[in-house]
């Protein structure tokens, strides 16, 4: 069963996250980044950020807000009981730092079926308060048993 | 670095509680990563690591190898394979592929591999420094 095309590039909700000191701190801590510069201010200042930097994986912190609705919008279908996540790119661009205000928009770019699974690929872009790209990510969902 | 070098291999054995810590820092609560019972239900294993812990392991070592800055990350590409468990060594290892003699970019193939299993592969990273 092919999945409806007449979904494709349909374009979710944007999300809004800030991005706390603290958050970014604990972040860091339970993936094991131990620079400074994710740690304490002075650090980050002394390096040129404005404040302590997120880790660039942060990033699914703040823009995954935004796939939520599109994995679970009844248009598309998605058995979650089925889903895996397969693959997942990021592309990033001005770093993000505390104090900073994430808008995420999430978009539908892809939707097939190949050896009886369904895929399903979204695409998200992220900017910070200033209006300037901080990611973008690409997320392939693979449903088993077709979609 | 140049073409053909191996990165520095990051080695983390993930302890039993890193899926819980993982969920609360992304937010990630799906119970197969928490509540072994709850994934035992499904067929899995036990809970199992959450698929951009690895990611973000991946990530650290690409950045590590170009110097550290976390600025220098600018690409990353995965492929999620075999399950990651808690409790067991992860290695993540690399090859630098491409290497600029003057602009500093480097583009590293990478995968994360625990108990022989790749957990993550055909990792692309590039690295600008």
């Amino acid at each position: 069963m092919t999945p409806d095309q007449a979904a494709i590039g349909k374009t979710y909700e944007p999300f809004e996250y800030e991005a706390g000191r603290e958050k970014i701190r604990e972040y860091a801590q339970a993936v094991g980044e131990e620079a400074q510069v994710h740690h304490d201010r002075e650090a980050a200042k002394a390096a040129g950020f404005r404040d302590i930097v997120a880790p660039p994986m942060f990033c699914v912190v703040y823009s995954s807000g935004a796939l939520g609705p599109a994995i679970l919008d009844p248009e598309l279908g998605i058995d979650l009981a089925r889903m895996v996540h397969g693959g997942q790119e990021f592309v990033w661009s001005e770093p993000v730092c505390a104090g900073d205000t994430l808008t995420t928009t999430a978009s539908l770019k892809e939707a097939y079926d190949k050896d009886d699974k369904g895929f399903f690929v979204f695409e998200s872009h992220s900017v910070n308060q200033e209006g300037r790209e901080v990611v973008r990510g690409t997320w392939t969902n693979i449903v088993r048993g077709g979609s | 670095m140049n073409e053909g070098d191996s990165i520095p291999e990051l080695k983390v054995t993930p302890d039993k509680y890193l899926p819980h810590r993982y969920a609360g820092a992304s937010g990630d609560f799906n119970p197969i990563h928490i509540d072994p019972q709850f994934a035992e239900s499904v067929g899995l294993p036990g809970n199992i690591l959450h698929g951009l812990y690895g990611m973000a392991l991946v990530a650290r070592a690409a950045t590590a190898a170009s110097g550290g800055d976390p600025r220098s990350l600018r690409r990353l590409s995965v492929q999620f394979r075999g399950m990651g468990v808690p409790e067991q060594e992860i290695t993540v290892l690399g090859t630098v592929r491409e290497a600029d003699t003057d602009g500093g970019r480097l583009l590293v193939e990478t995968e994360a591999e625990q108990a022989g299993n790749q957990i993550i592969r055909n990792a692309e990273a590039e690295l600008q420094t």
